[in-house]
C-alpha cells in the first residue's frame, strides 16, 4: 500500500492505495466523482480522459500513485458556481452528446487542444479528437461545439434545469 | 399548438454536462454499498468439450466470496432471450454458463464474486478448466458443410430456414441480361461506448436488478422466466445507458448471471464489463452471406430479384426475425413484378448474433442496390436512370409489396432527385471523367442508395399526470440510450396543455413505476411512445377541461386553454381563468392523470436517398469519404436538433461498418481483433461532415404521421459507399468489392483487375 495525496477538483484527498491501481478507478471510487468514465481496456477511447496537473491524461493509463501530489481536474471541476465551462455550453448549443458516455472525456480532450490552440481548423479538431471514440453522434456536431467554444471563450450561465429524472 | 419543427435544445443535458450521468457503474446507493463484484471466466478456446472444471485455488484466495460453476445453476429453466427462434426447437440451446461444452471464444464458464474489484482478475486466473478441444466452424459457408457440428444432437448446423424450395428459375427468362453475385455483409461489432453493466441485490423478498438495458420491462420478465421467480418479486432498474444499438434490447445470459449471483449470495454484486470481454460476449450483427441474382432488360427495367440468405447466427440463435426482415425487404423500393427471398440460419463457432442498427433491413438493401449497380453496369446505364425507372410511382402507395409488406406512403423518386440535385451530379461525373482523362492517381467514384426500411409496429405505454402545483410528469415505455426522449416527450406535452418544459419531468426505465411498456429499438419510439404520450396528454386535456368547466360554472363548449400560457380561460371573458395547478386541485385526488396505451397495427415505412462521393488512391487503396448526401423522409420531425443527430450517428455508423469495422477470427475460431486498439472503430479523423436534406412525407399509421429515423442512416449510407468505391474503380474493370473495404482489400482488387485486363485472352 502506498499513501497519496491529491487533489481533485480543488479538494485534496489522502489514501492508502495498491500500487497498482489506476488512476481512474481511484477517482471514481474514492471520491466518487463517477462522471469519469472506462470505455476500454487499452487506452484507444478517451473516455476517461482527465487533465493532471496541467496535462491530458487518459486516467486509464496512469496510476494513482503516478498522481500523488498532483492535481487533477475532471470534468465534474468545470463547471464553476453555476457558470458553465464554453465546452459545456457549446456542447449542449451544438447537441454534440446524446447518450453522453464519452462526453466528458471528449470535452476534456477538447479543452486540452484548445489551450494548445486556441483557433483550431475543423481539420485540426477532428485529427486532435482522433482518441476519443463516440458511438453515437458521428462527430459532426462535436466539431462544431469545439470549434464554437473557441470562437467564444467566455463561461456563461449554465441554463435552467428541467424537470430532470433522478437515478435512485 | 403543434411543437413540430421546433429546434429544441435537450433538457437532459444539464445533468450529463456537469455530473458525467448515472450509468449503472457509476450508481453509488446505499443498497450497493459493500456490493461484490463480479468477474467471468470465459472460454479461450471457440469449440471444446470441458473436461474438468476445479475452482478450489480460486476459492481460497483472499477476498473471494463465492466462484459458481454451470453445477449450481442445475435446475433452472435456460434463458429465453429476446425473440428466441422458435425454428431452433429444443435444440441449439444456450445456457446460463457453460457446463459440457464449448462454443465460442468468450463464453462464460465460471464467475467469481470478491470483495475487492481487483482480486476478482487475479481469483479468475486461478479457476482450472481443462478444454479438449474440437474443430472450429468459421463462418457461414463452413457451418452449411455440416463436417463439424456445433450440436451433435441437432444434427446438423442448420437452425432454420424458409422459402428457398419455392425459387422458381423461369422467372429470369424474359431477361435480356441477368446478373448474379454472392456478396458478404460480414460481421460486425455493436460497441456501444458503455458495455454491458449489472448491479443487484435481494433483500430475502425482491430483487433488484439495475441493468444497461434498452427496455426494463424485458429484462424483468426474461429475469422471471429464467430464474422461475414471478415477476413481481423483481424490479428492474434502467438508468442512463451510454448506447444501445440493438445490443441491448433486453437482458441476456452474462447479466442473468450477475441477478442470479445476487440471489444466490445474498450479497449486493455489481459487474461492469471490460471492452475486451464486451467485443467477444456481446452480441453482434449483421453476418450475413447473400447470393443475389437480378434480372432486366436492356431499357432498365428490373423483370425479376432474387435474394438468398445464409444467416451466421453465431454459436447459438437468439433471435428468429433478422434473415426474415432481410426477405421481406428484398426488393427495397422498387417495383419488380417477379421476386424471390429466403434464408437459411447457421451456427458457428463464434460471438452470437443479434439486432444492431437496422437489424435485417441493412442488409436487405445492401444486397438490392448493389444488384442493381451491377445490373447498371452491365447494361451500361447510369445507375441513377435505372434507379428512376424502377421505383415504385408516388402514386401506387399504400403499395403492397411482392414480398408482403405494406408501405404506407412514400415519394422514392423525388428522394432520389433530391440527392442528386444537392450533390450537383452532373458535376460530380464530369469531375470523375476529368480525373479519369487526367490519369490522376486519386480517382473519384460516386456511389447512391435509394432505401426504404421497416419500423414500429406494436404499441406503447405513456402516463400522463398534472399536480395541484401545475407540473406535468410523464412515465414513458420507450427509454433512453441517447436519443432524447425527455425532450421530446416534455415537447409533446408542452405542445398540448401548455406547460412549459421545465416543469415537466419524464421518467422511464423502473419497473416499478412503468410495470407495462416495450422499449426502445426499431426506431419505434417517436411512433408509438410519443403517440402513447400524445394521446396521454389530450385525454388530461379533455378532463381538465370538464373540471375547468364545472369550475368556472360554464358549460365545458366554453372554456378554452390558452396553451401560450398554460391557463383556462371563459371563451369570451378572459379576465376569468384557473391556473393548470388550481383545476388539478379541484379534482379531488389533486391530480389529472392519463394512463394509456397505444398501439398501431402496421409498421411504418421510412425511405430515403443517399448518395456518397469518394476518393481512391489507386497506389495505396485508401478511400476517403469527401462529401456524404442524404434525404432521409420520416415523416413530419418533431425536433430537428434530435433528428439530425440521429442521422449523423447511423452515417458514421454506415461508413464505419464499409470501411473499417469487421470482426474477425482465425481457422481456430479465436477473434484476432477484440480490442479498440485493433476493431476499427470510427473516430473524427475518418469523417467528412454530412450534407442532409429534408423530406417529410407523413404516414397515416399514428395520429402524430411519424415514421422512425434512428436506423436511417446507417441503412441509406452502407450501399452508397460500398457503390462509391466501386464507382471510382469501374473504368478498371472492378465489378464488385466485398465490404470492410479496407486500403489492403481495395488495392488487391484494384491489381487484380489491372493483371486481368493485362492478360492477353
Ligand atoms: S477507458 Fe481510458 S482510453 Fe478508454
Ligand atoms: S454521445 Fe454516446 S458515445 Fe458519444
Amino acid at each position: 500500500m502506498n499513501r497519496i495525496s491529491v487533489n481533485v477538483d480543488g479538494t485534496t484527498y489522502e489514501d492508502e492505495v495498491e500500487p497498482r491501481l489506476l488512476l481512474v478507478h481511484y477517482l471514481r471510487d474514492r471520491p466518487a466523482l463517477t462522471g469519469t468514465q472506462i470505455g476500454c481496456d487499452t487506452g484507444n477511447c478517451g473516455a476517461c480522459t482527465v487533465d493532471l496537473d496541467g496535462a491530458s491524461v487518459k486516467s486509464c493509463s496512469v496510476l494513482a500513485v503516478q498522481a500523488d501530489g498532483g492535481e487533477v481536474t475532471t470534468l465534474q471541476g468545470l463547471a464553476q458556481d453555476g457558470e458553465w465551462h464554453p465546452l459545456q455550453r457549446s456542447f449542449h448549443e451544438r447537441h454534440a452528446l446524446q447518450c453522453g458516455y464519452c462526453t466528458p472525456g471528449m470535452i476534456m480532450a477538447a479543452r486540452d487542444l484548445l489551450r494548445h490552440n486556441p483557433d483550431p481548423s475543423p481539420e485540426e479538431v477532428r485529427y486532435s479528437l482522433r482518441g476519443n471514440l463516440c458511438r453515437c453522434t458521428g462527430y459532426q456536431n462535436i466539431v462544431q461545439a469545439v470549434l464554437a467554444a473557441a470562437a467564444a471563450p467566455d463561461s456563461v450561465t449554465a441554463p435552467a434545469a428541467g424537470g430532470e429524472q433522478t437515478w435512485p | 399548438m403543434s411543437a413540430f419543427g421546433t429546434r429544441m435544445n435537450r433538457v437532459e443535458d444539464r445533468r450529463l454536462l456537469t455530473s458525467g450521468g448515472v450509468y449503472v457503474d457509476d450508481l453509488r446507493v446505499p443498497e450497493l454499498r459493500g456490493a461484490a463484484y463480479v468477474t467471468f471466466v470465459r472460454s479461450p478456446v471457440a469449440h471444446a468439450v470441458i473436461t474438468r472444471i476445479d475452482t478450489s485455488r480460486a476459492r481460497a484466495h483472499p477476498g473471494v466470496v463465492a466462484v459458481y460453476t454451470a453445477t449450481d445453476l442445475t435446475g433452472l429453466p435456460a434463458p429465453q432471450p429476446f425473440g428466441r427462434p422458435a425454428h431452433s426447437g429444443g435444440f441449439f440451446a444456450e445456457l446460463l454458463l457453460a457446463g459440457e461444452k464449448v462454443r465460442f471464444v468468450g463464453e462464460p464458464v465460471a464467475v467469481v464474486l470478491t470483495d475487492a474489484r481487483y482480486d476478482g482478475r487475479d481469483a479468475a486466473e486461478l479457476v482450472d478448466v481443462e478444454y479438449r478441444r474440437l474443430p472450429a466452424v468459421v463462418g457461414p459457408a463452413e457451418a452449411l458443410l455440416d463436417e463439424t457440428l456445433l450440436f451433435e444432437e441437432a444434427g446438423t448446423n442448420l437452425a432454420g430456414q424458409r422459402d428457398r424450395d419455392t425459387y422458381d428459375d423461369t422467372v429470369f427468362d424474359e431477361a435480356d441480361v441477368v446478373v448474379e453475385r454472392e456478396i458478404v455483409n460480414h460481421r460486425v461489432a455493436c460497441v456501444p461506448m458503455e458495455g454491458r453493466a449489472t448491479a443487484a441485490v435481494f433483500d430475502g423478498t425482491r430483487l433488484t436488478v439495475w441493468h444497461s438495458s434498452q427496455n426494463a420491462q424485458r429484462c424483468r420478465s426474461t429475469l422471471a422466466e429464467s430464474l422461475g421467480i414471478p415477476s413481481e418479486a423483481i424490479r428492474v432498474i434502467v438508468p442512463d445507458v451510454g448506447g444501445g444499438f440493438g445490443a441491448k434490447i433486453g437482458i441476456d445470459r452474462d447479466a442473468i448471471v450477475v441477478a442470479w449471483a445476487a440471489w444466490r449470495s445474498g450479497r449486493a454484486v455489481r459487474w461492469a464489463e471490460s471492452r475486451a470481454e464486451n467485443l467477444v460476449a456481446m452480441t453482434q450483427g449483421r453476418a450475413q452471406l447473400n447470393r443475389i441474382k437480378l434480372g432486366g432488360r436492356r431499357d432498365g427495367t428490373i423483370t425479376a430479384y432474387r435474394l438468398d440468405v445464409v444467416q451466421d447466427a453465431g454459436a447459438y440463435p437468439r433471435t428468429s426475425t433478422l434473415a426474415p426482415v432481410t426477405c421481406t425487404m428484398a426488393p427495397g423500393v422498387y417495383d419488380i413484378p417477379h421476386v424471390q427471398s429466403g434464408y437459411r440460419v447457421v451456427v458457428t463457432n463464434a460471438t452470437p448474433v443479434n439486432k444492431y442498427r437496422g437489424a435485417g433491413r441493412p442488409e436487405a438493401t445492401a444486397a438490392i442496390e448493389r444488384a442493381v449497380d451491377l445490373f447498371a453496369a452491365e447494361i451500361g446505364m447510369d445507375p441513377a436512370e435505372v434507379r428512376r425507372r424502377n421505383v415504385i410511382a408516388a402514386d401506387a402507395f399504400p403499395f403492397r409489396s411482392a414480398t408482403g409488406a405494406c408501405y404506407d406512403s412514400g415519394e422514392y423518386g423525388a428522394a432520389l432527385d433530391r440527392a442528386l440535385g444537392a450533390a450537383a451530379y452532373p458535376r460530380l461525373r464530369a469531375e470523375q471523367a476529368a480525373r479519369r482523362d487526367s490519369g490522376c492517381v486519386k480517382v473519384l467514384g460516386i456511389g447512391m442508395s435509394v432505401y426504404v426500411e421497416m419500423t414500429g409496429g406494436g404499441g406503447e405505454t405513456a402516463k400522463v399526470t398534472v399536480d395541484g402545483k401545475g407540473q406535468a410528469t410523464v412515465l414513458t415505455g420507450s427509454s433512453t440510450q441517447g436519443q432524447g426522449h425527455h425532450t421530446a416527450w416534455a415537447m409533446l406535452v408542452e405542445a398540448e396543455l401548455g406547460i412549459p418544459v421545465d416543469r415537466i419531468t419524464v421518467v422511464h426505465g423502473d419497473t416499478d413505476l412503468i410495470p407495462k411498456a416495450v422499449g426502445t429499438y426499431s426506431s419505434r419510439s417517436l411512433q408509438l411512445g410519443g403517440s402513447a404520450v400524445h394521446k396521454a396528454a389530450s385525454d388530461v386535456r379533455s378532463q381538465a377541461r370538464r373540471h375547468a368547466a364545472g369550475l368556472l360554472g360554464v358549460r365545458e363548449s366554453d372554456v378554452t386553454l390558452d396553451v401560450g400560457s398554460g391557463t383556462w380561460h371563459v371563451a369570451d371573458d378572459p379576465g376569468r381563468f384557473l391556473t393548470w395547478g388550481q383545476v388539478a386541485d379541484h379534482t379531488g385526488t389533486a391530480s389529472i392523470c392519463a394512463d394509456v396505451e397505444f398501439a398501431s397495427d402496421r409498421p411504418t415505412f421510412p425511405f430515403g436517398a443517399h448518395l456518397s462521393a469518394v476518393e481512391v488512391d489507386t497506389e495505396t487503396g485508401m478511400v476517403t469519404v469527401l462529401r456524404h448526401v442524404t434525404v432521409d423522409d420520416a415523416g413530419p420531425i418533431l425536433n430537428p436538433v434530435l433528428a439530425e443527430g440521429q442521422r449523423h450517428g447511423g452515417i458514421a455508423q454506415g461508413i464505419a461498418q464499409v470501411l473499417f469495422e469487421e470482426v474477425r477470427y482465425d481457422a481456430d475460431g479465436t477473434p484476432l481483433n477484440a480490442t479498440l486498439a485493433d476493431y476499427g472503430a470510427v473516430a473524427a479523423a475518418d469523417l467528412p461532415d454530412f450534407e442532409l436534406e429534408a423530406g417529410e412525407t407523413p404516414t397515416d399509421v399514428n395520429p402524430l404521421g411519424v415514421k422512425g429515423i434512428g436506423e436511417a442512416g446507417t441503412i441509406g449510407s452502407i450501399p452508397a459507399v460500398q457503390n462509391a468505391v466501386i464507382d471510382a474503380l469501374a473504368h478498371l474493370g472492378v465489378r464488385h468489392i466485398d465490404m470492410p473495404m479496407t486500403p489492403g482489400r481495395v488495392w488487391a482488387a484494384i491489381r487484380e483487375a489491372d493483371a486481368e485486363r493485362r492478360s492477353p485472352r
